[in-house]
């Protein structure tokens, strides 16, 4: 178990300085400290000086040695837009994010096990045949598309739906800004949500569904129908539990995944979050902060998969930890 | 020479019609529509320059007075318009042939260029095993992890970052097709090497080795032509998942320009018109963008239930 804890670690730690190398040479070749330090007007001795007392003019080994240094502390340089630290930005933009990741994972779980387990059990019912079309079809449409599709119904022809922004939200622990405790929040979740948990839905339904075919095959779910166990406590005791375990894991991953889906959904609904900010980055050229926002998702996604492969590991007995060399 | 030209071709067709693909294909309505589909499509967007009634590349047709003109089954709109205009009087038909051959394009070329990175990483990784093997897939893995739109974004902003506008509209399809094609290679790298694995074991390798034949030609002579229909299943999939990242960067402004638009970029344009009613600029290209994806995904399901007989339909 140490022996697989440190070779995660290690792997870990071999991504995020790639990571970190990749960032810094982005930064060293198309940043310009001194572009936002000074306006255009000053002269190249002074702006000589001023790389010179930057420690510009030093060999990369030792800059790199700097960003990595500043890095680890949090502080990844200050954004040429927001005049504050890349950091601090990508914080404040944070929650937001991540409340429309966790409100989109609720509605995937609440979808994809019910149906996922109907379409295992019933899979000549007409319902299931429906749900795995639609799966088909979903899988095909674009995530923009979805939200734009939604936006059209909901907002524009019927004009039930807010079509942008947060809404009212609700201030936590002077921090954290919440749209989950105002009627007009969560108004203004529920699109954005949907569109996101669209492209995740059909991989979810189709995998819960593969997992209970092959758990309803085995002999020891055989074994409790034999015994006489109602059908009911057959699926939902013997049979869902054993469904869960890869379902816990793939959906770890995949919610890590979504990330980058959250870049597509908030461009669209105009959602204050990191992603939206990044684009809006990219515009701008704002060097720094789209360093940081690639620092910080990498760091992020390292995490979660790090975690996820360690729960995987520590829960299923079956998996040969160290990898075949024992 | 002609005679025995003619009755190879004809007993080439036999050979197609004898063949279990097209036994099962002809039996399998969803696949002879979506394929049926499909061709119309492709064949209208290549043959674009030919069939569209304007050339939307060309600056000197545009007229800001036919700006956002609707449909033609629409009050107000004008018969030279089939679909209606866009915002800046583009012949929305027109653009939207030419954004079919884009898309296109990149799909096709981006899974080209990711089968070859993917072919020959998932041989070597799978003939080779050991030390070798583990690196490349735990790159893989790395990499699958990162979801590759997040890659291809991220990769699309810096080199965005790093040209002048000017210069990367007029590189736009190439630099897709290789950030795509980079992003997307180890999907297809851990089909090959799971196949491969299996193939390794077979006498035919033991054979050539005896025979003294290098790795090389081991590899992409004997081990690959029978590695080639798990491919062939993964590549449809690939190219309707590389026509969607292309439109989803595109959407995002890091793709092709509004000037030579694919499909991502129209929808994008239209956007912005979708509360003033003009909604033709967006679910028009969308409703295309969404028609090509949906049959290269049916194709690509029933060559996998042809290849993979062990998974039934249901």
């Amino acid at each position: 178990m140490l022996q697989f804890l440190l070779k995660r670690l290690l792997q870990a730690m071999l991504v995020m300085s790639i990571i970190s190398i990749a960032c810094f040479a982005i930064q060293d070749s198309l940043g310009d400290p001194t572009r936002e330090l000074a306006a255009n007007s000053i002269s190249s001795e002074e702006r000589e000086l001023l790389r010179e007392e930057l420690g510009l003019n030093d060999s990369t080994i030792i800059q790199f040695g700097r960003f990595i240094g500043r890095a680890v502390q949090g502080d990844l340089g200050n954004s040429y837009f927001f005049k504050e630290p890349a950091m601090t930005v990508i914080l404040k933009k944070l929650p937001a994010t991540l409340e429309l990741s966790f409100a989109a994972s609720i509605l995937i779980i609440v979808i994809s096990i019910p149906l996922g387990v109907f379409t295992a059990i019933r899979p000549r019912h007409w319902f299931s045949r429906l749900t795995m079309a639609i799966s088909v079809i979903g899988i095909s449409i674009p995530v923009f598309l979805t939200a734009i599709g939604l936006i059209f119904i909901f907002s524009v022809t019927l004009g039930w739906m807010p079509s942008f922004g947060r809404g009212e939200t609700v201030e936590m622990w002077g921090y954290w800004n919440s749209n989950f405790f105002s009627g007009d929040g969560l108004l203004h979740i529920i699109m954005p949500a949907v569109a996101l948990s669209s492209i995740m839905l059909p991989l979810f339904i189709r995998l819960v569904r593969a997992e209970m075919l092959e758990v309803l095959s085995t002999e020891y779910v055989k074994f409790a129908r034999a015994k006489g166990l109602s059908s009911y406590k057959v699926y939902m005791k013997h049979a869902l539990k054993n469904t869960m375990l890869p379902v816990i894991t793939v959906g770890g991953v995949q919610i890590g995944i979504m990330v980058a889906y959250t870049i597509l959904t908030e461009s669209v609904f105009q959602w204050p979050g990191m992603g939206f900010m990044f684009l809006e980055a990219v515009n701008r050229s704002d060097i720094p902060l789209i360093t940081a926002y690639i620092m910080f998702v990498g760091f992020l996604f390292v995490v979660v998969n790090t975690l996820v492969d360690l729960l995987y590991g520590v829960i299923n007995p079956m998996v040969d930890l160290v990898g075949g060399n024992q | 020479m002609s005679q025995q030209q003619i009755s190879n071709a004809s007993s080439r067709w036999q050979r197609i019609k004898q063949s279990d693909l097209f036994y099962y294909f002809s039996r399998d309505k969803v696949a002879i529509v979506s394929s049926v589909v499909f061709l119309i499509l492709a064949t209208l967007a290549i043959l674009s320059p030919l069939i569209a009634p304007f050339d939307p590349y060309d600056l000197r047709q545009l007229d800001l007075m036919d700006s956002e003109l609707p449909p033609v089954w629409i009050e107000d709109s004008d018969s030279r318009f089939l679909f209606g205009t866009d915002d800046q009087g583009r012949d929305l038909w027109s653009t939207i042939l030419y954004g079919m051959r884009v898309s296109l394009l990149i799909g096709i070329f981006a899974v080209l260029f990711q089968g070859t990175i993917g072919i020959t990483i998932g041989l070597v990784s799978g003939y080779m095993g050991g030390k070798v093997d583990s690196i490349l897939m735990r790159i893989a893995d790395v990499q699958l992890s990162f979801s590759t739109l997040m890659v291809a974004i991220i990769v699309l902003a810096i080199v965005k970052s790093a040209f002048d506008g000017e210069t990367y509209s007029s590189w736009a399809m190439v630099i897709l097709i290789l950030v795509i094609g980079l992003s997307e290679w180890p999907q297809i790298a851990r089909t090959v090497r799971s196949s491969v694995l299996a193939e390794k074991e077979k006498e035919y390798v033991d054979a050539a080795h005896v025979m003294g034949f290098g790795s090389v030609r081991i590899m992409f002579k004997h081990i690959l032509p029978n590695c080639l229909s798990p491919i062939f299943v993964i590549s449809t999939v690939q190219i309707a998942n590389a026509i969607i990242t292309e439109a989803a960067l595109s959407f995002l402004g890091l793709g092709m320009p509004v000037t030579e638009p694919s499909l991502g970029s129209l929808i994008s344009i239209g956007k912005e018109y979708l509360f003033s009613g003009s909604w033709w600029i967006t679910l028009i290209p969308g409703l295309f963008l969404i028609v090509i994806v949906i049959t290269i995904n049916l194709m690509g399901d029933f060559l996998r239930d042809v290849y993979n007989p062990k998974l039934y339909k249901d």
